[in-house]
């Protein structure tokens, strides 16, 4: 009874402190600007069917998306498992599911045991390939720290949580055979029988001790977990889906760059001539100086981004030694938010704090992007990076006017001669008379 | 033969079956007119009607655009909207993708609503209507290796139409391992042609030009004129310039033309 009311109780605090959670990211997510996308329903369901569930797109690289599909399908089928702890451990029952499932609780269980099994090599592979500093992309500036640690917690949890759960099905399968109450027949275990031996000659009372702590670890090891997730570069499992949905893949083509209306405004206005003296309202600012300035979607896509570093291993400029890294400019602008976040939650409303995102990102980076697309087009969940870089751009460019001196001669060729170098404008037809007949 | 300024066309916008964008580069580059008169004499040799905007075009504004001069973008861009609706042009073709991509998928947004065509689609629906013939054979044991362009292949999904006219050629088609999809850019895009790179350990256009040697071609295909100047470039430091020609599509194809009988 006591165990129960434990538990119970423990539930309730995950619960409280992930909806906490949940709350502070939507927050964060809401900082941006707002951005409507509610067209082409089907495609965008379409997406999410063969991009975030499918995984499409991770299977660029067959081999780490083959160890990755092995980590998801077991994160989709340890849930089953998870319903029947929840049950056992608020009512006291034990594989509470066994009875009413029958046989097919032994396939249950052979699939979970199976599919942890996986997780367990593929968990494993990931850590020797993650550190053994072979793969480039992890082994980039920004990802020294935090992010290089956090990586580390959460394949050392999964692996934490599949040896429990090894264990204690290892000791059940010994006391079913000892017929211990209330360890009745149930399951079928095909690789933690291997175990047995390591049990078998314990005294019961070890045993009962060995399977509940280990029942025990395991389901606070999962509460722990999900409530890391929120903290950790882990959100991909829940954002992919909503990032995939509101991502452009067969919507939009990716040489499309958005309009801007504000823009679009003041220049019809010129063009016009219609300068509305009258308008009162401050004139609208333009590209981004800091998150709030940007889509939600894309701090949507900066809170997904689960630092894989695909992108960057795709950017020419950071191929060839420059300082952009798309993987950096999401990771920037996720931690800007918390850090905004974290104002809004302490102090009630946010209070600035004399900082931008451009105490984060510098203009070096910016520049550097060839706006090739390569980034957007590797994201395995869809994240647009260059839609971030252009936002900045413009900021820089319309607002500060601090701009490479060789573009802004480019600017100024285009505002005279109508072409980015500084030839004559009469002379655009010239290439006509040049043509030799053969 | 003359290049036809489009006001040959004003009162009979009907008849006027494409106008040709010229761009920047091509109208003012030496190496990129090449590419604008071999594709000209395509025009020609296929009989299509068709004419220019001459001193009236001026800049799209990409390179404002992607350097994050939205401003500037929109001035140009709603200046061009008004030459092409004047004269009532339905339909446009470029040798630039970067003319293409704009003119395509942003000018509509500013009011400027065109059937547009890169040159290489547009040589291959002449082709499909038979109004071309390639003779294969010219090139035959020449090994050509074809570089996407960013903004023809991930901006705008144009990976095989290029591919498939290079195979008229009869030549031994190549490919690098970052293609297609994978691409590499030249290192020209977003506004990059318009000045030095960062500072880095390389040059983007001798990464690039790196791997299109590797394979060790005869030609390096390019449908870009930016593309052009950065791998002409590439080749040239890398002192291949001898024994590999950087060539538009146009071009290649344009000396495979089969002769009218």
């Amino acid at each position: 009874m006591l165990a129960q009311i434990v538990f119970v109780a423990t539930l309730f605090f995950t619960i409280a402190l992930f909806y906490r959670s949940v709350r502070r990211i939507r927050r964060a997510i809401l900082l941006g600007r707002k951005e409507v996308k509610n067209d082409h329903k089907k495609q965008r369901w379409k997406n999410v069917l063969l991009i975030a569930f499918g995984q499409k797109k991770m299977f660029k690289r067959p081999f780490p998306a083959l160890l990755h599909l092995c980590v998801y399908l077991g994160f989709l089928i340890i849930n089953i498992e998870i319903i029947e702890i929840l049950i056992d451990g608020i009512f006291g029952t034990h594989r509470f599911l066994a009875p009413f499932l029958g046989l097919f609780y032994n396939v249950i269980t052979l699939g979970a045991e199976v599919f942890m099994l996986l997780v367990f090599i593929a968990c494993t592979i990931f850590l020797i390939r993650r550190y053994s500093g072979r793969v480039e992309r992890f082994e980039k500036p920004e990802m020294r720290g935090w992010p290089r640690i956090d990586a580390a917690i959460i394949l050392w949890t999964e692996i934490a949580l599949v040896v429990a759960l090894f264990i204690m099905n290892a000791a059940d399968q010994v006391l079913q055979q000892r017929q211990v109450a209330p360890y009745h027949k149930a399951g079928f275990f095909p690789f933690s029988q291997f175990l047995i031996p390591f049990f078998s000659e314990l005294p019961t009372q070890t045993l009962i001790l060995t399977e509940r702590s280990a029942w025990w670890a395991h389901i606070l090891g999962v509460f722990a977990f999900l409530n890391y997730i929120p903290y950790s570069k882990h959100l991909h499992v829940f954002l992919a889906f909503p990032n995939t949905y509101y991502s452009d893949t067969g919507i939009v083509p990716l040489g499309k760059f958005a309009i801007d209306e504000n823009v679009k405004k003041e220049v019809e206005a010129i063009l016009k001539e219609q300068f509305d003296e009258s308008a009162e309202e401050t004139p609208p600012s333009f590209g981004a100086k800091d998150v709030f300035d940007l889509s939600w979607i894309d701090l949507l896509g900066a809170f997904t981004c689960t630092e894989c570093g695909r992108c960057t291993a795709v950017c020419p400029a950071n191929i060839t030694g420059k300082k952009l890294s798309p993987r950096k400019i999401m990771m920037d602008v996720r931690d800007r938010c918390e850090m905004i976040v974290n104002v809004i939650e302490e102090k009630g409303e946010w209070e600035p704090d004399g900082k931008t995102l451009w105490d984060f990102i510098s203009e070096e980076e910016v520049w550097a992007c060839t706006t090739c697309n390569a980034c957007a087009e590797e994201c395995p969940v869809n994240i647009n990076p260059v839609r971030i870089i252009m936002q900045l751009r413009q900021y820089k460019v319309m607002e500060e006017s601090k701009v490479p001196e060789p573009w802004m001669a480019m600017f100024n060729n285009i505002e005279n001669n109508g072409a980015p170098w500084p030839f004559a404008a009469a002379d655009r037809f010239k290439w006509a008379e040049k043509i030799t007949e053969e | 033969m003359q290049v036809e300024h489009i006001s040959a066309y004003e009162h009979n916008p009907e008849a006027l079956e494409v106008l040709l964008w010229v761009g920047c580069a091509p109208a003012f580059d030496d190496r990129a007119q090449k590419v604008l008169h071999a594709f000209v004499k395509i025009l020609w040799h296929a009989k299509v009607k068709f004419a220019v905007l001459g001193t009236e075009e001026t800049c799209t504004g990409d390179p404002a655009k992607r350097a994050g001069n939205e401003f500037l973008f929109q001035m140009q861009a709603m200046q061009n909207i008004q030459t092409l609706n004047h004269y009532k042009v339905k339909r446009i073709v470029t040798i630039c993708p970067h003319c293409y991509n704009t003119l395509k998928n942003e000018y509509p947004a500013l009011g400027g609503h065109y059937e547009v065509y890169h040159h290489t689609t547009f040589i291959a629906k002449l082709i499909e209507e038979g109004r071309l013939t390639i003779e294969g054979g010219a090139f035959q044991g020449k090994k050509i290796v074809y570089h996407d362009s960013c903004y023809l292949g991930r901006a705008n999904q144009i990976y095989e139409i290029p591919r498939k006219l290079l195979q008229l050629l009869d030549a031994h088609l190549v490919e690098m391992p970052r293609c297609r999809a994978n691409g590499l850019c030249c290192g020209a895009g977003g506004a990059q042609m318009f000045k030095e790179p960062e500072p880095g350990k390389k040059d983007i256009s001798t990464e690039r030009t790196e791997e299109a040697l590797s394979l060790n071609p005869n030609y390096i295909a390019v449908a870009c004129p930016f593309c052009m100047t950065m791998l002409t470039d590439g080749v040239k430091y890398a002192e291949q310039q001898d024994k590999v020609k950087v060539q538009d599509i146009a071009e290649l194809l344009q000396q495979a033309l089969k002769k009218k009988s």
